[in-house]
Order: structure tokens, then sequence, then C-alpha cells
């Protein structure tokens, strides 16, 4: 298991090196010029020093290289600098990934981004496995029954519904008709006593609750299959010869065995969530990490939308090897050496 | 002779009819395809018959809720929201089928290449895995942000943005195909007809179509449905973060996004968009949920 952990973990450098290529690759093909948002009245030559500035002048493999550098060995460092407070290797002039419109470090501006994403899509994935298991466990144990029937169709409308429409609709139902809660999601808001906490949690409700509905349509399938695929087993039947309680039965041998492919699925569904998430900020107005892509797209700022990009590719990455390696620790049947 | 007669009216039920009748007896899915149906016949014929044009704009008539001269009612400069809901499903629609088939014909060649030949197999899938790696709406929004200008004035604004979703779509969506194609692949080629046929010396490439790609439709047919759903999403995805079509030329999402800034001032025409997008995908999810079933043997005997 250790084997194949480090074997995967040795592949996935080369696949993420790669990727980021490729992604450098299509902003720097990209016709957008940084100092295209600039005022018209600056004369050509201040801004082609602006550009090399900028280091724009120097060839594409040496920019690659340069972000490679700040990237992987200057920001852990940094970070490292920071944690222990120390200062290594002349950390006066090391140079970090900055942004081309704020001029600060990018990675400092997704770490002051990063709560408020991981707030709202870190709840409302929670919410949404709470939700699905259930309906998952009790749609397959009672098999076209009402209830079944139901999950099924609202299952189907949790695909169906984007998150850009049914974000909408909440807003339209619970701010404007009722006035219930906040259509914006307030970031300054700080949890000091119980009003401020209840403001909290009623502007969370709805973006929660809309990611939520995504999530637990998708894992509500999984387990109800999972579960049926179980519930015929022979070993089932041999629990309920034995004379086990049926509650026993569904909730300690069947639920813990159909769980094993489930948890991977959850385990893989994690970078999705948080692309799903680029919208859902965008409707509620979170200023989280895909609102701050968004600002960097529009800016042509290629440092931040590059290093955001890639950070989304290490979490594909990193859960698809999560998942395996989850799936070989849970099913002793697995076996991948 | 009677026993003879008996058995050609056997092979009279082909295995498309077979389909057909497992198919009609999912109710979801008939109700999924009539309602399909009738929104491509309603966006295709629908503007030609609605006498408001899209763009028509009655300055007087602005910000009005339903009412008979305009059942869905008007947004902030007049124009009508039924015509432009019926005007942006052709290009929601349109987009959908034209970047499902490029996924889908990307999707097939890759998978019936890594699946037949041994020698493509592995890169093929290393690559299907990196793609899969990609995180791709963030690098979808990239791609149409920085090339829309290029293409708009390569091909005009229309055209060129439709050209660069489509394909920007059709070429970050045609993994799993290829992944299935080619599992489908690999187990028909250990079978005995395969056999046979390339012991009479049939080549490659008359093998695939004739034999390997018939076989293998009816998970691309389910891969189209699923195909065209996710390819409506993401195309109203990029419209209502603002980097789709130019605002003049109406698509669901577009017009969702729109009519978000005059939520509160009139509420219901944010419904209109949505529930077009929400019902036509949910309609073509049931479709694909119908297929599935009818084309697994297994099921259909049932």
């Amino acid at each position: 298991m250790l084997n194949y952990t480090l074997r995967r973990l040795m592949f996935s450098v080369p696949v993420l090196l790669f990727i980021s290529f490729i992604i450098f690759l299509i902003l720097d093909l990209a016709p957008s010029d940084p100092t295209g948002n600039l005022p018209l009245t600056i004369p050509p030559e201040v801004r082609e020093k602006i550009r090399t500035s900028l280091g724009l002048d120097a060839p594409m493999w040496v920019r690659y290289l340069l972000w490679c550098k700040q990237f992987f060995i200057n920001e852990p460092l940094n970070i490292w600098d920071q944690w222990r407070g120390t200062c290594s290797f002349n950390c006066e002039d090391r140079l970090r990934v900055v942004s081309y419109v704020t001029r600060s470090p990018v990675v400092d501006l997704i770490v002051e981004r990063m709560p408020q994403t991981l707030w709202v899509v870190g709840m409302s994935y929670v919410v949404g496995i709470l939700i699905a298991i259930p309906i998952g466990v009790i749609s397959a144990y009672k098999q076209y029954s009402v209830f079944d029937q139901a999950g099924t169709f609202i299952s189907m409308v949790g695909f169906s519904v984007p998150p850009f429409f049914s974000g909408v609709l909440v807003i339209v139902i619970f701010s404007v008709q009722l006035g219930w809660f906040p259509s914006i999601y307030d970031t300054t808001l700080e949890v000091v006593d119980w009003e401020t906490f209840k403001m909290q949690v009623k502007q969370m409700i709805m973006p929660v609750m809309v990611l939520a509905l995504q999530t637990t349509a998708q894992i509500s399938r999984f387990m109800r299959a999972s579960m049926l695929d179980n519930l015929n087993q022979d070993y089932v039947r041999t629990a309920r010869a034995k004379g086990l309680k049926e509650s026993v039965v569904l909730l300690v041998h069947v639920l813990r065995n159909s769980l094993i492919p489930v948890v991977t699925v959850i385990a893989l569904g994690v970078p999705a969530v948080f692309g799903g998430a680029i919208i859902t900020e965008q409707v509620f107005k979170v200023n989280g990490i895909g609102q701050l892509l968004i600002i960097g797209i529009q800016g042509g700022d290629a440092p931040l939308v590059q290093t955001l990009t890639f950070i989304f590719a290490v979490m594909i990455v990193f859960a698809n090897l999560i998942a395996d390696i989850l799936y070989g620790i849970l099913d002793p049947r697995i076996r991948y050496d | 002779m009677t026993d003879t007669s008996e058995i050609t009216e056997e092979k009279a039920r082909s295995q498309w009819a077979d389909v057909w009748s497992q198919f009609r007896s999912h109710r979801g899915a008939m109700i999924g395809a009539s309602f399909f149906i009738f929104i491509c016949l309603l966006v295709i014929f629908g503007p030609m018959l609605w006498p408001i044009e899209p763009n028509f704009i009655d300055i007087r008539a602005k910000n009005q809720g339903p009412s008979l001269a305009h059942p869905f009612g008007t947004d902030q400069l007049g124009r009508d929201t039924f015509a432009q809901v019926l005007a942006g499903g052709r290009v929601s629609l349109l987009v959908g089928v034209t970047a499902m088939g490029l996924a889908l014909f990307l999707g097939t060649f890759i998978g019936v290449l890594a699946g037949y030949f041994k020698r493509l197999d592995s890169p093929l899938m290393r690559l299907t895995d990196l793609f899969l790696a990609l995180p791709i709406l963030p690098l979808l929004l990239v791609i149409i942000m920085l090339f829309r200008d290029t293409l708009r004035a390569a091909f005009g604004p229309e055209t060129g943005i439709f050209l660069l979703v489509v394909f920007v779509i059709g070429i970050t969506s045609w993994m799993h195909t290829a992944r299935i194609v080619r599992g489908d692949v690999l187990s028909l080629k250990e079978q005995e007809f395969v056999l046979a046929a390339r012991s009479i010396g049939t080549p490659s490439h008359r093998m695939i179509l004739r034999h390997i790609l018939p076989n293998v439709m009816s998970p691309i047919m389910v891969s189209a449905t699923l195909g065209i759903a996710t390819a409506i999403i993401t195309e109203s995805a990029i419209s209502f973060l603002g980097l789709g079509f130019p605002s003049d030329f109406p698509t669901w999402g577009r017009l969702l996004s729109d009519s978000t800034n005059f939520m509160t001032l009139n509420p219901e025409r944010v419904i209109w968009p949505g529930l077009a997008i929400s019902l036509t995908v949910l309609s073509v999810n049931y479709i694909g949920d119908g297929l599935r079933d009818a084309l697994d043997p297994r099921i259909r005997g049932r």
C-alpha cells in the first residue's frame, strides 16, 4: 500500500508539472495585455517599460521556469518562514508570485479569500453528505416506494437545475418576496455574540443549501445503488438468519459495506464542488477564491489566474489519489501491488 | 413450411423495435422525449410564428409583467421576453447539440483508437487522464476570456463566439465517452465474430466501421444525451458569468444573468429562462435514463 502510494505520488509530479505548463501556454498564447487596462494617456515607451518591469520581455520558457521557481520553491519557503518567524536563505530579496493588478503576492490574496470559500463550500459539502446518506439508505431499503420515487425525482432535479438558477430562485423567493435572508454574503461580519452568530447562519443558509442540493443529488444516487448491491448479498441473509435486529443488519452490516464506494465518490467530488462554487459565489457575491479567479480573468492578471487554476488542478489530482488510496484501505479485497 | 414462416415472424422483431418498446415503457423517458421535441419545435418554428422580434425595443412597455400581448412580460428596454426566450433557446440548443457532437466525435475516435490498437492505448489513456485532471470550468473561462477578441475579429461577433464556445466545450468534455468506448471496444475485440472477420482478412478501418462501431452505439447514445445536458448547462454558466455571447444576442444563460439585475423590480422575469434551461436539461436527463434502460439487454428482457 505504501509502495503504491509512493508510486502514485511520484507519478503525480510530472502530471502536475505538465498541467502547469499547459495552463501557462494557454495564458501565454492568448493575445491579452496586462497593460491594456491602464489609461490611454500613458505613452507607448512607458507602457513598454511597464511590460519590462513585469518581466514580459523575457522568452516564454524563462518566464515559465521563473514561475515554477517562485511557486514551488520560494512560496513554500515563505510559508515556512512565516510560520516559524525565521528568515532562511536571504528572505529579503526572495521573489514571490506577484499579481499584475494589485502588486501583492498571489498566495497572500488566496489566503485572504480562502476562509470564505472553505466555510461556504465545506459546510455545504458536509450538509449535502449528511442529507444524502439517509436518503440513499431509505430509498434502497424501500425500493420503488413513494419515498424512493420522490428521492429519484429530487436527485434528477438536483442534477438538472444549475446553481445559477436555483441560487437566483431562492434569492427571489426568500430575499425578495419573503425577506427572510440577506441576498448578499457579508464577509466583514465577525461572529462575536449571539446576534452576529444568527446573522452569520442566516446569510449562509442559502448558498449552502444551493450547493448542498447538487451534492445531495449525486451522493444519494451512489448511496442507493451501493446499498442495493449489498442488500442482496449472502452475508445479509446470514445476519438476518442469526436473528439480528433489522436495524443492526441495515445500519451496521449493510451500511458499512455500502459506504466504501461512496467514500471514494465523496473524495472525488471535492474539486468539482470548488469548481461549482465559482458560480455560486458569483450569485451570492461571496468574495472567495472563485470570485478572485473571475476578477483575475477579467483583469488579464496572468500570475493570479495561473496560480489559482493550478491550485484547482492540484486539488483534482490529489482528490483522485486520495480516493484510490482510501478505496484500497477500506476494501480489503482491493490490492494494488 | 409453416415452421419457416413462424421463424420469419420471429425475426421481424428487430433489436431496435425491442429497444423502442422498452423505451416506451419508461414513463419519465417518454415525457422527457415529448417535452424535448416540443421545446425543439418551439424554438425552431416559434420565432417565425411569434409576431414580435426579440430585439424590437418598445421603451413605453418596459418592465411589464405577464399580459396578453407579452405572455412572459418585457425587459428593461421593453423587449418581449417570450420572443427572447425563443431566440435564446435556438442558440442554447444549437450550442448544446453541436458541442455534444464534437465531444462525441472526439471521444469515440480516441476511445476506438485506444481500445483497438494496443500501441496507442497507453499514450491515449494518459492523455485522457491528463484532461480529466484539468480544472475545466476555470480553464473554460480563461480560454474564452482571452481568445474571444481574436475570434470576434476573425468571424464576426456572433459566429466567432459560437465557434469558440462550441470548440471549448467540445474539447473539454470528450473524456468520459472515450473511457466508456475504450472499455467496450476492448471487450468486443476478444469476441468470436471479430476473430472471424479478421480471419477472412478484413482490414482495420473496415473492421472498426463495420463491426466495432455499430456495437458500441448504445453507450455512445447514452453519453450523447448526457453530453447535451452538460453542454447546455456549461454554455449557460459561461453566459451567466458574462463571458459568453454579446448581450444583444440572447441565450438562456445571458437572459438569466441580465434579469438578475432586475430581481427586485421584476422577479418573474428570472423564472422563464431558468425554467427553460432546467426543464430542457431535466427532459434530456430522463431521455438518457430511459435510453440506458432500453439499450441494456439485461434489463430489456424483463
